[in-house]
C-alpha cells in the first residue's frame, strides 16, 4: 500500500531507540540517586545529594514524553498494543513520578511537610524504577494480541519474570545512582555511595544472570538467535564484555577513581540494552509486529522528521552544555539552611 | 452495578485535563505579562517592573512545575485509556502532539532557566530575550495541542483507508476549519483568566497596604489590557459559536437546549432539558433573540437536536450548563471592566472598597470560566471523539475492566487531591508575602543548589503558615 522504496523506519528506530536509552540513563541515574537518598543518615547529606540532580532532572524526565511521543507517532501500533498492557505499572510509575517531581518544588517551600515529601522523592523513585522494570519484563515476554489490539487483562503483567525485572532494575538504576554520587561528591558521602555502589551491582549481575538464562529458556526463537551458528561467535562478545566491565566497575568502586565506577554503569547498560535489542530484533511488538509493520505512514514520519532533526540537535547540545555548567563536586558549603 | 470501563476513562480523561488545563491557563497569561514587564523594565529602566517581574516570576515557577508533572500524564492516557483511538487516529493526530512536547521541552532546555535564575548571570537584554522566547513557547505548545484537538473537532485533509485515518494535507490538517477560532478564542481565555488572577492579587496587596505603589502599576496596567481583552474575548466568542454552528450544529442545539428546528428561535436562559423526553421544563426565555445572535437576523432559522437521529445527539444539560456559566462570567467580568473605567474616571481607581472586593471575588473566575468552555466544548462534540467519524465508544481502550479504570481513577482523584491544593497553598503564600517594595532591601542572594541560585522562591518559615 505505501511505498516501500524510501522508508523513514530505520531512521525513527534509530531515534527512538536512542531516545529510550537517553531517557534510562539519565532518569535512571537520578531515580537511582533518589533511591539512595533514602539512605543518607543526616538532613545535611541528604540536601547534598538532592542538590546533585536538581538542576538537571527535569531535563532528564522529559525524555520520557519525548520517547512516549516518538513511540506514538513513529510506531503507533506498538503504542497502542503495548500501553494498555501495561496499564497498571504505566499508572504506577507516572504516580511515582508525580510524588518525586513535585518533592523538588515542594521540599523548601513546604517546610511544614517536609518529611512527606521527602518521603514522596524517595518512594517515588523506587517505585517509579520498579514499575519500570516490570514494564521491561512484561515487554520481553510479550502480550496477548488479537488482530491489532491487546486482548489479555491488566493483570497480565504480573509474573515472577516481571517482578524479577523489577528488582533488577531498582539496583541497576542504584549502581548509576551510586555512579553519579561517587562522581559528585565528596568524603562520607562518597564513600557511602561506592558501599551502595558495590551491593547495587550484585543485585544487577544476579538480575542480568537470570534475565540472561531464563529468557532463552521460556522462548525458543531467543534462544535460537543466541546459542546457533555462527551467531553465537558474533554475539559471545557481549555477555564477555558485561562480565568484564562488571569486574571493572566493581574495583573502580573500591579505588580512587571519580568517574569510572558511573562510565562503567553506563557501559553496563548500553550492554543489557543491546542484548535485549539482539534479542527482539526486528520485533517492537515482542513476536508479533516488526518495527515496519507497526510503522506510521511514510508522509507522517516525515512531517514530524523535519522538525525533529532541527530541535533535537539544539535539545542535545543545549542539555549537554547545561551539564557542563553544573560539572564539578556539590558542596556543602554551598549549600543551604 | 456494573462497572462500564468508557464512562470511568471518561471521566478520568475529564479529571486529569481539567486539572492540567488550569495550569497553561495561568502560565500563558503570566508568561507574556512577564515579558511585557522585562521590557518595560529594559526599556524604562524603572526599577518597579523589575520588582513587579520577579514577584510573577516566582508564581510562575511553581504553577509550571505543576503544568509539567500534570502534563506528562497526559499523553499516556492515549495509550492506557484510548489505545483503540490512538491506533486509529495516530498518522495524523501524533505528531501534532510530538510538536507540542518537543516544542515544550525545547522551551524548557532552553529558556526557562535563563529566565528563572539567570538574572545576575546574563546581560540585560538577554533575560528580557529569554522571557520573549518563554512566552513565544508557551504560545507554540498551545498552537500544537489545540490544533490536534480542534481537528478531533473538525476533521480535514484527511483520507480513510481500512478504518484508519491517513494524511493527504498537513496545512488543511493544522488550519482546520475550526482551529483559528478555538486558538484565538482560548488564547485570549488564558490571558483574561492571568488577568483577572492579577488583578485580584494587586487589591489584596491594596487592602493590606493601601499605598503599595507595586499593586497600583500592576492594577493599572492589567484593566487597561483587560479593557482591551474581555471585549475582545467576547467578540470571539461569538465567532467561535458561529463557526461552530456550521460545522457542528449538533453542538449549538445542545448549546441552546434548541429541539425543534424553528424559525425566531428564543433565547432560553433558564431551562431543564430531558434527553429521554427530548423536551424541556420550566423555561425562561427571551423570544427572538437566540436566532438573532446565531444568525444575526430575528426570524433565521435554527436546527433543533430532533433533526439528528437519537444515537448523534450529544447530552444537554451538560453544554447547556456549562455554556451560560461561561458566558455569565463573560458578563461579570466586562462589568467589572466598565466600571473600572468608571472609577479611573472619577480619580478612584485604588479607593472604593466596594471593588476592590469585587476585584477578589472574580479572582478565579477565568479559570472556571475555562473549564466551562472546555466542558461546552467536549461534552457538545459527543458522542464523537473525531466528530461524525470516530465513536468515543469506538475508542476507548478493549482489554480494560470497569475494575481497572475505577482502581486507576480513584488513585488520581487522591494524588491530584494533594498535588494541587499543596500547589495552590504555596503559591498563596508567595503572594501573601507580596512583592518587595522600594523601601525595602532587596533579599540576600538566592540560595544556592546544585551550584546554581536555586530558589526562585525562598518562602520565609512561618510556623503552622498563619493563614
Ligand atoms: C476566560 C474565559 C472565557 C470567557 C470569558 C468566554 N469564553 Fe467562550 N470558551 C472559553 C473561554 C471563555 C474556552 C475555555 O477557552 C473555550 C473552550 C474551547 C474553546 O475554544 O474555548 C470556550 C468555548 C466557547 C464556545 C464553544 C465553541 C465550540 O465548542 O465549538 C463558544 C460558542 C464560546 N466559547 C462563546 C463565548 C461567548 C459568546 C462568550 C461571551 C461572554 C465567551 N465564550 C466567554
Ligand atoms: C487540547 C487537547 C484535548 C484533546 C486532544 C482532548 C481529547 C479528548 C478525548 C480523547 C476525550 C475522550 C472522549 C470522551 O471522554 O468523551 C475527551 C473528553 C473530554 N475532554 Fe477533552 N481533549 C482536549 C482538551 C480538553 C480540555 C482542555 C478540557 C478542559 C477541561 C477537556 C475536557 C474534556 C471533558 C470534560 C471530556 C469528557 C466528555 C464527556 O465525558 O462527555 N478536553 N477529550
Ligand atoms: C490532551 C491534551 C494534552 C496533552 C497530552 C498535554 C501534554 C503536555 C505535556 C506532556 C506537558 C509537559 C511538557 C514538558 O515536559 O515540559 C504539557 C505542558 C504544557 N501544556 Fe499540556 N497537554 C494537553 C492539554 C493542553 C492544553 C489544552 C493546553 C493549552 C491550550 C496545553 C498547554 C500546555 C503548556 C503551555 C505546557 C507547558 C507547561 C505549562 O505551561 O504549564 N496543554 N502538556
Amino acid at each position: 500500500m505505501m511505498d516501500t522504496v524510501f522508508s523513514f523506519v530505520p531512521i525513527w528506530a534509530a531515534i527512538l531507540a536512542a531516545g529510550i536509552f537517553f531517557y534510562v540513563l539519565l532518569d535512571g541515574f537520578d531515580l537511582g540517586v533518589g533511591i539512595l537518598y533514602g539512605f543518607e543518615p543526616d538532613v545535611q547529606s541528604r540536601n547534598l545529594v538532592m542538590n546533585s540532580i536538581a538542576p538537571i532532572w527535569d531535563g532528564n524526565e522529559t525524555w520520557l514524553v519525548l520517547g512516549g511521543l516518538a513511540l506514538l507517532a513513529a510506531f503507533p501500533l506498538a503504542f497502542a498494543i503495548v500501553v494498555p498492557a501495561l496499564y497498571f505499572p504505566v499508572l504506577v510509575m507516572l504516580l511515582a513520578l508525580v510524588f518525586r517531581g513535585v518533592a523538588f518544588e515542594f521540599r523548601f517551600r513546604d517546610v511544614e511537610h517536609k518529611t512527606f515529601w521527602d518521603h514522596g522523592f524517595c518512594y517515588g523513585s523506587a517505585v517509579a524504577a520498579f514499575a519500570q522494570g516490570v514494564m521491561l519484563g512484561s515487554y520481553i515476554q510479550g502480550f496477548n494480541i488479537q488482530g491489532r489490539e491487546f486482548v489479555g487483562s491488566s493483570f497480565d503483567f504480573l509474573t515472577p519474570f516481571s517482578l524479577l525485572t523489577g528488582l533488577a532494575l531498582v539496583f541497576g538504576y542504584s549502581l548509576l545512582g551510586a555512579g553519579w554520587l561517587v562522581l559528585k561528591t565528596e568524603g562520607d558521602i562518597q564513600e557511602r555511595a561506592r558501599r551502595h555502589g558495590r551491593i547495587s551491582l550484585i543485585g544487577v549481575l544476579v538480575g542480568i544472570g537470570i534475565v540472561s538464562l531464563w529468557t532463552p529458556l521460556v522462548s525458543a526463537p531467543i534462544a535460537q538467535r543466541w546459542f546457533s551458528w555462527p551467531n553465537i561467535l558474533v554475539l559471545a562478545p557481549i555477555p564477555l564484555l558485561t562480565l568484564l566491565t562488571a569486574f571493572l566497575v566493581w574495583r573502580a568502586l573500591g579505588r580512587d577513581t571519580h568517574a569510572g565506577p558511573f562510565i562503567g554503569a553506563v557501559v553496563l547498560f548500553a550492554l543489557s540494552y543491546l542484548g535485549i535489542a539482539v534479542s527482539l530484533w526486528p520485533y517492537i511488538v515482542p513476536h508479533s509486529f516488526t518495527l515496519w509493520e507497526a510503522a506510521s505512514s511514510n508522509s507522517t514520519q516525515a512531517f514530524l522528521l523535519v522538525g525533529t532533526l532541527f530541535l533535537l540537535p539544539v535539545i542535545l547540545v543545549y542539555s549537554g552544555w547545561s551539564y557542563w555548567v553544573f560539572r564539578g563536586k556539590v558542596r556543602h558549603d554551598i549549600g543551604y539552611h | 452495578m456494573e462497572l462500564d470501563p468508557l464512562f470511568l476513562s471518561r471521566l478520568q480523561f475529564a479529571w486529569l485535563i481539567a486539572w492540567h488545563i488550569l495550569m497553561p491557563a495561568l502560565t500563558v497569561g503570566l508568561a507574556s505579562f512577564i515579558a511585557l514587564l522585562e521590557g518595560l523594565y529594559f526599556f524604562t529602566g524603572k526599577e518597579i517592573y523589575f520588582r513587579i517581574s520577579t514577584f510573577w516570576i516566582k508564581i510562575f515557577s511553581v504553577a509550571f512545575g505543576i503544568g509539567v508533572v500534570s502534563g506528562i500524564i497526559m499523553p499516556f492516557q492515549f495509550g492506557t485509556n484510548w489505545s483503540r483511538y490512538s491506533d486509529v487516529t495516530a498518522n495524523v493526530l501524533a505528531p501534532l502532539f510530538a510538536y507540542e512536547g518537543l516544542t515544550a521541552f525545547f522551551l524548557e532546555a532552553a529558556f526557562l532557566g535563563v529566565l528563572l535564575f539567570g538574572r545576575k548571570l546574563v546581560p540585560g537584554w538577554a533575560h528580557f530575550f529569554a522571557a520573549l522566547m518563554v512566552a513565544f513557547g508557551t504560545l507554540l505548545s498551545s498552537f500544537w495541542i489545540l490544533a490536534a484537538n480542534s481537528w478531533m473537532q473538525t476533521p480535514a485533509g484527511y483520507q480513510v483507508i481500512d478504518g484508519r485515518f491517513f494524511p493527504t494535507n498537513w496545512f488543511e490538517i493544522v488550519f482546520n476549519p475550526s482551529f483559528p477560532y478555538r486558538f484565538a478564542h482560548t488564547v485570549v481565555a488564558f490571558y483574561i483568566t492571568t488577568g483577572f488572577v492579577v488583578v485580584a492579587v494587586d487589591a489584596y496587596l491594596m487592602r493590606k497596604r493601601a499605598s503599595s505603589a507595586e499593586a497600583r502599576t500592576m492594577m493599572s496596567i492589567t484593566l487597561w489590557l483587560l479593557t482591551i481583552l474581555v471585549p475582545l474575548q467576547i467578540l470571539l466568542g461569538d465567532l467561535h459559536g458561529l463557526n461552530t454552528l456550521e460545522h457542528q450544529p449538533a453542538k449549538v442545539a445542545a448549546m441552546e437546549a434548541n429541539w425543534e428546528t424553528t424559525s425566531g428561535m428564543p433565547l432560553i436562559l433558564f431551562t431543564v432539558p430531558d434527553d429521554a423526553t427530548a423536551s424541556n421544563r420550566f423555561t425562561v426565555e427571551v423570544p427572538k433573540l437566540g436566532s438573532l445572535i446565531l444568525t444575526h437576523s430575528l426570524d433565521g432559522t435554527v436546527k433543533g437536536l430532533k433533526d439528528f437521529p437519537a444515537d448523534q445527539r450529544p447530552p444537554v444539560a451538560l453544554p447547556f450548563y456549562a455554556f451560560r456559566v461561561m458566558v455569565g462570567i463573560g458578563l461579570l467580568m466586562l462589568a467589572l471592566v466598565v466600571s473600572s473605567w468608571w472609577l479611573r474616571w472619577r480619580g478612584r481607581l485604588f479607593d472604593s472598597p466596594t471593588f476592590l472586593r469585587a476585584c477578589l471575588f472574580m479572582g478565579p473566575m477565568g479559570f472556571l470560566a475555562v473549564l466551562a468552555g472546555w466542558t461546552t466544548t467536549e461534552v457538545g462534540r459527543q458522542p464523537w471523539v473525531v466528530y461524525g467519524l470516530l465513536r468515543t465508544a469506538d475508542a476507548v481502550s478493549p482489554s480494560l475492566t470497569g475494575q481497572d479504570v475505577l482502581i486507576s481513577l480513584l488513585l488520581y482523584m487522591v494524588t491530584y487531591l494533594i498535588i494541587f491544593p499543596a500547589g495552590a497553598w504555596v503559591m498563596l503564600r508567595i503572594i501573601r508575602k507580596g512583592p518587595r517594595s522600594a523601601d525595602e532591601e532587596p533579599e540576600e542572594d538566592p540560595l544556592i543548589e546544585g551550584g546554581r541560585p536555586s530558589q526562585p522562591v525562598t518562602v520565609e518559615f512561618t510556623p503552622h503558615g498563619g493563614a
